[in-house]
């Protein structure tokens, strides 16, 4: 500790102790995270061309956003932690700006309004909401004292309930919720009271009826679903059933890459998108869902001590909050896919087909390593 | 100032890093949850899934046997199996049946008549995943259409099937009767496993008794699945036994001539082959077709079938039951002089009528002044009453009922006409449990000349007719010739196990032979002799026949005894009968033949059984009028 401080206290001091600036010092980019982050795309282009059906067209499109996402990766680890706090704001009151505007006049499909059509091509500003609202948070906490008061708090949650609400009533479920928990994970992490967490937990089981009620009734069926899936086989608990019966088959070792029957031969839905751990417990077993698991923790630990390294109060909440929503992907994918979770359109980090969500994720790393880049060099906020 | 936000800063720093800590605890924690819920999927209920995965892809289809084909006693096939192509719809894999019914009305031609019978066949129980049929008979252009847009119509598939057909049509329906489609009623008896794939069950006449034969083994067929039910590879097949094809004694080319004779009329004649007991020709008319009944026929046919006074789907020839009248002559006068009532050439004084008591009601001859002296065979040949009255009354009921049984009456003898009746053969014990009433001697009066309670169907008199011909030997009345069983030499005609079902009545033993003699030489003169009641017919005849003709009241005489046709309605008019077997010394065809309200036996069965025979023992087919006679009794 005392060298610690130490270093804090003389400026320009650690300079002396590092070696000589390398090429990850460089380029901002984190080793460990980057190997980790391509093995699990490589994981995941596998599995995929499985999954698809053999469709090497779904892969390569796949990869293209996976380039994409790496791109943005590399660019926003340059970005300066500081840069992004004085940005914040504005950053916050545009995306919310443009959650109104898919409200207003954004483009349906599948009976959600989530998508701002531009000429050529169109995207969700709820994506964006998931990197820029653990920012608005975490710039609000840091202008005063830790850990936040009470106003304090109360202003953090109306900061995050506005987009939540605004993506919820969309609705995206998922989305409202990966949002929700990376501003609660700031919160958590700024070193909220106790009290106010458990207070906040009462409120919660005492508003859940309520809740209920502004549900859709398609996402009332999940939830009871969830309850009971065999309540409906033919129908709504079909998914679970048959998701559920893909990994439970699959056994220890699996039935081989692209000879799962479940999967290959339809009876398992989205198997190239939300469900394709289904896919991967089906066909490679469970030393293929260790396996990816040994690689998210691995992720999830990097990522955590890169927050812990940072002495920037902003950069360590984002860093932190970004790690545990990534958690957060992991853990509500996989536990609605082996049933202990309802379901919810939350896809498989790095892994499950589609577009967003990787730039996102990727987007969210760039943020991570460049945090971890900027942790000795940047110490007050 | 300074000093103090350090110190802050690094007490952040440190609460930060205990909840990341915890953090990390709590991830780690839910991950290894994870893996712990996976494991127990895989691991722990890894065989209840691994067998639901199975059944998810792995299906175990049968495959149904072909059905024997039915040939006639000449080879000429009967009953045939068509390939057709239907439209089938999977209810398990099919989230909207309107929307998808409503594609396959804009893609084919479905008429409402289809979607309405095709809802009638999804409200019935089934068996789970058993496709519920929408049309049959698609054409090439048809199933093309379908097969092209097989991916928009999750459970829709095409299904090839064998399906029945009566290349005859309405001949011989009541001697092959039909197969239908399976329904409720029938599952609840048919083996499931026997009838997986079948779809099809004998439902009447021979189609029903063979269906054991017919039918064949079922075969299975282990498939891989898609989700949408789609066979994609076959894992494992054992192939079905077909059923085994088989040969009827009926004569197509007699059945239909015969039918011909009838058309226009409600009768029916059923001829025997005395030396095997083969059923010739079983017709009943009017008759219908089959081939309507087989895919379910149309509410419209079938009301019509239903409302049609003459009631085309009754079987009248195993099913009918009429009274026999005089046609159990012979068997009566067999039965008085071998159960010794009287001697062989007893002879009676025939006033024109008999009394059991003088002066005691009068039991009227056809003929009014009577026949004078009058013995057996003259009594069977001129078909005297008073001969009967008196042997009648002498009897007694059990002798009568006895020797009635011994000929078939009473009872079902032929093997395989699965819907015939026993008639009713009466004697005192069963008038005491139907009418609560004894056996009073004017019972026994009317049962001698085959009127009061006897009831026989055409089926039974021709039998009847066959152990006269045989001289009381049985033969198994049957339809069946054989079972074709191929072998190293060739197709053979086996009996199979179910002739035995059926036991054949033991022969009629006579005491002495030649009680047969004035019982045969009754009947010949029928024809022959110079007053027998159907002399007409036997001109020009070039064969010895030995006949009894009989009618039958449809309305009791009014009190002078006198029948007037003329003042009867069609169908209040007297049955006509005929029973009859040629040539008698080598008989080669025995019959019995019953047309409703057709007057008398003589006039108008006789000349029938006289082409039916020249037709069979001479090969005159042509066609000849009917001659229509009047007169007799």
């Amino acid at each position: 500790m005392v060298s610690r401080d130490f270093q804090r206290t003389m400026p320009g001091a650690s300079t002396h102790f590092r070696r000589a600036p390398s090429l990850w010092s460089y380029t901002h980019l984190d080793a460990w995270l980057l190997l980790l982050l391509l093995m699990l795309c490589g994981y995941g282009l596998f599995v995929l061309y499985s999954a698809s059906g053999q469709d090497i067209g779904d892969v390569k499109r796949q990869a293209i956003r996976m380039g994409a996402g790496f791109f943005m990766l590399i660019f926003l680890a340059q970005v300066k932690p500081r840069t992004l706090v004085t940005l914040t704001p504005w950053l916050y009151l545009f995306v919310l700006a443009l959650l109104v505007a898919v409200m207003l006049f954004g483009v349906s499909a599948k009976g959600a309004q989530r998508w701002i059509a531009l000429p050529g091509f169109r995207f969700q500003p709820s994506e964006l909401m998931k990197l820029v609202l653990p920012m608005a948070v975490a710039a609000y906490l840091v202008r005063d004292q830790l850990p936040p008061s009470f106003k304090q708090v109360i202003v953090a949650v109306l900061i995050m309930a506005i987009p939540t609400a605004l993506i919820m009533k969309q609705p995206d479920l998922g989305t409202s919720l990966l949002i929700a928990s990376s501003g609660v994970f700031v919160l958590l992490l700024s070193g909220l009271y106790w009290r106010y967490v458990l207070g906040a937990l009462a409120v919660i089981g005492a508003c859940l009826p309520v809740f209920w009620g502004f549900m859709k009734p398609y996402q009332q069926q999940r939830v009871l679903t969830f309850l009971n899936p065999e309540s409906d086989p033919l129908g709504a608990g079909w998914n679970i059933i048959q998701s559920k019966t893909a990994i439970g088959s699959g056994g220890l070792s699996g039935k081989g890459w692209l000879q799962g029957t479940q999967s290959q031969l339809n009876f398992l839905p989205e198997s190239h998108t939300d469900f394709i751990i289904a896919v991967i417990g089906e066909e490679l077993g469970f030393y293929g869902i260790a396996f990816l698991l040994v690689l998210y923790l691995l992720i999830i630990f990097r990522g955590m001590i890169l927050a812990m390294r940072a002495h920037d109060r902003f950069a360590r909440l984002l860093a932190g909050s970004i790690t545990l929503t990534f958690f957060v992907y992991v853990m509500v994918n996989i536990g609605m896919v082996t049933g202990l979770l309802p379901v919810v359109g939350v896809p498989l980090p790095m892994i499950s087909y589609g577009g967003t969500s990787i730039v996102t994720l990727m987007s969210g790393f760039g943020i991570l390593m460049s945090i971890g880049a900027h942790a000795q060099s940047k110490q007050r906020a | 100032m300074q000093q103090e936000t350090i110190k802050d800063y690094s007490q952040d720093g440190r609460t930060f890093k205990l909840r990341a800590i915890l953090a990390l605890v709590i991830v780690t924690l839910v991950l290894f949850i994870l893996l712990g819920r996976v494991y127990f999927l895989q691991v722990v209920e890894y065989d209840r899934y691994a067998a639901i995965s199975d059944r998810n892809r792995i299906q175990l289809q049968p495959v149904p046997p072909r059905r024997g084909l039915i040939y006639d006693r000449n080879g000429i096939l009967l009953a045939d199996n068509q390939p057709t192509f239907s439209v089938t719809l999977l209810r398990e894999e099919i989230s909207n049946i309107d929307e998808t019914l409503e594609a396959l009305t804009d893609l084919i031609e479905i008429s409402d008549r289809d979607v309405e019978r095709f809802r009638q066949r999804l409200q019935q129980r089934r068996r789970p995943y058993e496709t519920v049929p929408l049309r049959f008979r698609l054409t090439e252009e048809e199933i093309a259409k379908i097969s092209v847009n097989y991916h928009q119509l999750p459970g829709v598939q095409v299904e090839a099937d064998l399906i029945r057909y009566y290349p005859f049509g309405a001949s011989a329906v009541h001697a092959l009767g039909y197969v239908g489609r399976i329904n409720e009623r029938d599952l609840e008896t048919l083996d499931p496993v026997k009838y997986a794939g079948t779809n099809y069950v004998g439902k009447l006449g021979v189609e029903r008794f063979y269906e054991p034969i017919l039918h064949g083994e079922v075969g299975f067929r282990k498939v891989e699945t898609n989700a949408r039910g789609r066979v994609l590879r076959v894992l494992e097949q054992q192939d079905p036994t077909p059923g085994a094809d088989i040969q009827l004694s009926l004569d197509l080319r007699l059945q239909q001539f015969t039918e011909k004779l009838l058309e226009g009329r409600r009768a029916s004649v059923v001829a025997l082959d005395p030396k095997t007991g083969g059923i010739l020709a079983l017709v009943s008319t009017p008759t219908y077709d089959p081939n309507l009944f087989v895919m379910g026929i149309s509410h419209a046919d079938y009301t019509e079938l239903q409302e049609d006074l003459d009631i085309p789907l009754f079987n009248r020839a195993v099913r009918g039951g009429y009274k026999p009248g005089s046609t159990l002559k012979p068997i009566m006068g067999l039965a008085a002089i071998d159960s010794g009532t009287v001697r062989p050439d007893y002879t009676i004084w025939d006033p024109g009528y008999y009394q059991i008591t003088p002066g005691g009601r009068r039991y009227r001859d056809w003929r009014r002044g009577g026949h004078g002296r009058v013995n057996l065979p003259t009594a069977i040949a001129q078909s005297v009453n008073t001969w009967y009255y008196d042997v009648g009354h002498r009897m007694g009921n059990e002798p009568m009922a006895r020797y009635l049984r011994k000929f078939g009456f009473g009872q079902i003898t032929a093997l395989d006409t699965p819907e015939a009746i026993t008639g009713v053969l009466p004697t005192a014990e069963w008038k005491r449990a139907t009418l609560n009433e004894p056996w009073y001697p004017g019972d026994s009066v009317n049962m001698s000349i085959g009127q009061g309670f006897v009831v026989v169907t055409p089926l039974q008199l021709a039998i009847a007719a066959n152990v006269l011909a045989n001289r009381g030997q049985w033969q198994q009345p049957r339809l069946l010739k054989g079972v074709v069983e191929t072998t190293e030499e060739g197709e053979v005609l086996t009996l199979p196990d179910i002739v035995e079902s059926r036991p054949v009545p033991e022969d009629v033993v006579v005491t002495n032979p030649s009680f047969w003699d004035p019982i045969i030489k009754g009947m010949v003169d029928v024809v022959h002799g110079p007053t027998g009641t159907a002399r007409r017919v036997g001109q020009g005849m070039q064969y010895q026949m030995a006949s009894k003709t009989g009618t039958a009241q449809v309305v009791a005489l009014p009190d002078d005894g006198r029948y007037r046709p003329d003042e009867l309605s069609e169908r209040n008019r007297d049955h006509a009968l005929f029973i009859a077997f040629a040539p008698v010394d080598d008989p080669k065809i025995a019959l019995a033949i019953v047309v409703e309200n057709g007057g008398g036996g003589s006039s108008v069965a006789a000349p029938i059984a006289r082409q039916v025979m020249d037709a069979w023992i001479l090969g005159e087919y042509g066609d000849e009028e009917e001659e229509l006679d009047d007169g007799e009794s």
